[in-house]
């Protein structure tokens, strides 16, 4: 399809555009807000949901909708930003497959096609654009949270291949996904950043077993993973033996790119950085709240917050993609993310009155909000605290002082470890 | 600021902030503190040569944009005013050009030259006092009695009023907006001036007892002007927003080289963790700002159908969060960020002016919320 080098943004919205029309079902009310995964599925829908999600990336596969800013020579468009965001906004108030897009696209994907082997490339990405394939990041560790270098998981070469063993956690779907892109620690001898490897895994295998963790708001979605001698050939090593850290570099940029990132669909208008300003007015009209001037306060101020938060990530997307920002600039967007999607939450909750504390299946807008506070943090935690996005901002872009560290240039062994954890 | 300015935008961004550092740099806008106007005429007319007062007027009428979007090229004129503090009645002057070039006839056509040339100045009047100084909030009447209108009622804050040559008047017909352009000298006008925090800004209260113009003078339809001034009040948030942004970069710029520079403890501020923490959230709120107040020009600029929500978002915004920052801003400094001697105040002072004019955020947030309601169909 060399036609798509030059498919000009016109014709490409006429594309999607008759696709979607034609093809996707509307948009259901969302009701995950916020990353908050609210338990509202049992897991039959949930099953349903992945399918579905699968069968839609497959018909935009098809349509020449899918992969538009990966290369043609791994199935995708070898298009530009600027279409995806023609798609985007012709998604519009329609589905799109919610659970393909982080982490598979990004980071997985991402880091494959920065890093992959071109076997690696030519074996995944079209099945992932296919749909075929769901990936998770086997990356955070019960040990470690946010010192994701301080990686306890171990791989032992053995041949041709590596035998793994450790924990990892935070995986979102891990009970319904296919690929682990994994970080391990393959040398305890030397520094923590220089011991490191990646590897990927297929995740339904017997070493591996997958636990579904519940979350305070009953939400099994979060999983962690125990792998015991899981058996990775060398082939599927992503970068070089120990040089693992160099590919996590990037791997937290991708991360943070999140839905900013030209890999990822996302449907204009679809509030996914959170509870969006709209269904703020819908708690406050479902409460009876609309002529109370500190509702009205609150709606505009989250309104703001969702309005202000689109247009920083389009601002550092800009920037990054011409250079005039660096990398580590993602960071920004996430730090501003957790802080105004926390404030969302506790507007929600503020706007359902005494239903935040016990609300009734006929309640509508004002149910859930109590749970959805109780798992406000999660925006400041997931994909890397705000503490430490505020560390990169600091340091990486402001350029100030680096915090010390007791376990740099010294062998990752001898490094000081948390005293309840293996 | 724009991520990407054209070569031309460059240019002209680099011009005014040279001709910016030349004539009003802060040793300049000390001194200004008691002079009555707040800035030279000869500075005026000098920044109106660089292009200042013409960005929202059409060719024909002798004005002219740089990138064929003029209010976002006004903003990167009134980004390097905030980030210099600079002197001048940059935002009513434009507003009224603006409006004169829009909606002017012939006997408007002397003033919008004026204006132009930079040899005179005009300035705006729509908000009124205390009680009726909400956002949007008109009561002063103007009245057609034969061919000629008659104003009456008391405006406040207006900015320069009593170095304008021209007000534009926004008032009521019965329950309807008119607008009409009064020279300032005409018989019925007091001017009074206020107390304010700027360095070089001055306001003033504007009494109109019974002003007696032509009904040539009013711009556009009388009783039809709600829609202009709903666009004039768009152009002055983008305006004003840019400008704050300016002052924000400034004084957060200042900061960072502060942090480094001051050693407590045997170590720069910039090695706290506890401060380093602060200066991300501060560096958030700034691009945010940035990244806010282009976008809602842009739509401006363009007339979007969204421009009326955005701009109100960056107003609510940069007016909030930008406050908080310039006040992390004085506190990261201590005790010298509060001294008249030290420059971080002339940013504040902007900033603080910025903030309370033409809406403060609380009030945008209300216009966000009755929009968003309304749009929902919630209610």
């Amino acid at each position: 399809m060399t036609a798509d080098a030059t498919e000009d943004l016109e014709s490409f919205r006429e594309r999607a555009r008759s696709f979607v029309r034609a093809h996707l079902r509307p948009a259901e009310g969302s009701s995950s807000s916020a990353g908050l995964l609210r338990a509202d599925k049992t897991d039959e829908e949930e099953l349903a949901a992945v399918a579905r999600d699968r069968e839609v990336q497959r018909m935009l596969f098809d349509a020449g909708l899918a992969g538009i800013c990966v290369p043609t020579a791994y199935g995708g468009r070898g298009l530009t930003p600027a279409h995806q965001h023609v798609l985007n906004d012709e998604l519009r108030d329609h589905e799109h497959p919610t659970r393909l897009q982080s982490p598979t696209f990004t980071p997985c994907m991402a880091v494959l096609l920065e890093f992959g082997t071109e076997e690696q490339k030519q074996r995944h990405v079209p099945a992932i654009l296919r749909g075929e394939e769901i990936w998770m990041q086997f990356l955070s560790e019960p040990g470690g949270g946010s010192d994701v270098a301080g990686a306890l998981t171990t791989a032992v070469r053995d041949g041709d291949e590596w035998v793994l063993n450790g924990s990892k956690v935070w995986t979102t779907g891990a009970w319904w996904s296919d690929w682990g892109l994994c970080l391990a620690r393959t040398n305890w001898d030397v520094p923590k950043h220089r011991g490191l490897t990646v590897f990927m895994l297929p995740i339904r295998q017997a070493g591996i077993d997958v636990h579904r963790i519940e979350m305070l708001n009953g939400s099994k979605e979060f999983c962690q993973e125990f792998l015991s001698d899981v058996r990775v050939p060398d082939r599927d090593r992503v970068g070089e033996v120990d040089q693992g850290w160099t590919v996590g570099t990037r791997w937290m940029v991708h991360e943070r790119m999140a839905f900013n990132s030209p890999l990822v669909t996302v449907p204009l208008g679809s509030g996914h950085a959170g509870v969006s300003g709209s269904s703020m007015a819908a708690i406050a009209a479902a409460g009876g709240r609309l002529d109370d001037p500190l509702a009205l306060d609150l709606i505009g101020e989250a309104h703001m917050l969702d309005a202000v938060g689109s247009a920083l990530n389009r601002r550092i997307g800009e920037g990054i993609a011409t250079g005039t920002m660096s990398d580590q600039s993602s960071a920004i967007g996430r730090l501003f993310a957790g802080f105004a999607s926390a404030r969302r939450t506790t507007i929600g909750f503020e706007l359902a009155g005494a239903a935040g504390a016990a609300w009734t299946d006929d309640d509508g807008e004002l149910a859930e909000r109590g749970n959805d506070f109780l798992m406000r943090q999660v925006s400041c935690i997931g994909g890397g605290t705000t503490e430490m996005a505020a560390n990169v901002v600091s340091e990486r872009v402001l350029g100030m002082p680096r915090e010390r560290t007791l376990d740099r240039d010294v062998a990752f062994r001898d490094v000081p470890r948390s005293a309840s954890h293996s | 600021m724009l991520l990407a300015l054209s070569s031309d935008q460059e240019f002209f961004r680099g011009t005014t902030a040279k001709f910016l550092e030349e004539h009003v740099p802060v040793g300049v806008l000390r001194r200004l503190r008691d002079d009555p106007a707040g800035f030279a005429p000869d500075y005026w007319r000098r920044g109106a040569d660089l292009g200042w007062t013409s960005l929202l007027v059409a060719e024909e009428h002798g004005g002219g944009s740089i990138s064929g979007a003029g209010l976002v090229d006004l903003t990167v004129v009134a980004h390097e005013f905030g980030r210099h503090a600079a002197a001048g009645p940059l935002v009513p002057t434009n507003v009224v050009a603006g409006a004169l070039s829009t909606l002017g006839s012939d006997v408007h056509a002397g003033a919008l030259s004026g204006l132009l040339s930079g040899t005179s100045i005009a300035t705006w009047c729509l908000a009124e006092g205390p009680p009726h100084d909400g956002l949007g909030e008109v009561r002063t009447q103007i009245r057609v009695d034969g061919d000629e209108l008659v104003v009456d009622g008391v405006k406040r804050p207006v900015e320069s009023a009593a170095q304008a040559d021209h007000l534009l008047v926004t008032g009521r017909t019965g329950d309807d907006l008119t607008q009409v352009l009064v020279p300032r000298d005409a018989a019925g006008i007091s001017i009074t001036p206020m107390h304010t925090v700027d360095l070089t800004r001055r306001f003033f209260v504007v009494s109109f007892d019974g002003v007696r113009v032509p009904a040539a003078a009013a711009l556009g339809e009388v009783g039809k002007a709600a829609e202009d001034v709903e666009r004039q009040l768009q152009q002055a948030l983008v305006v004003v927003n840019a400008e704050s942004v300016g002052a924000l970069q400034a004084a957060f710029d200042m900061t960072v080289e502060w942090a480094f520079d001051r050693y407590t403890f045997g170590r720069p501020l910039a090695s706290y963790q506890a401060l380093k923490h602060r200066f991300a959230d501060m560096k958030a709120w700034l691009e945010a700002a940035h990244a806010i107040s282009d976008e809602a020009a842009a739509a401006v600029a363009a007339g979007a159908p969204d421009a009326g929500r955005l701009v109100s978002v960056a107003k609510a915004f940069i007016g909030s969060y930008g406050a908080e920052l310039m006040q992390d801003c004085v506190q990261m400094h201590g005790g010298i960020g509060v001294t008249f001697e030290h420059d971080l105040h002339l940013f504040l002072r902007r900033l603080t002016v910025d903030r309370a004019l033409f809406g403060t955020p609380a009030e945008h947030r209300r216009r966000l919320a009755d929009l968003i309601v309304a749009q929902e169909d919630v209610a």
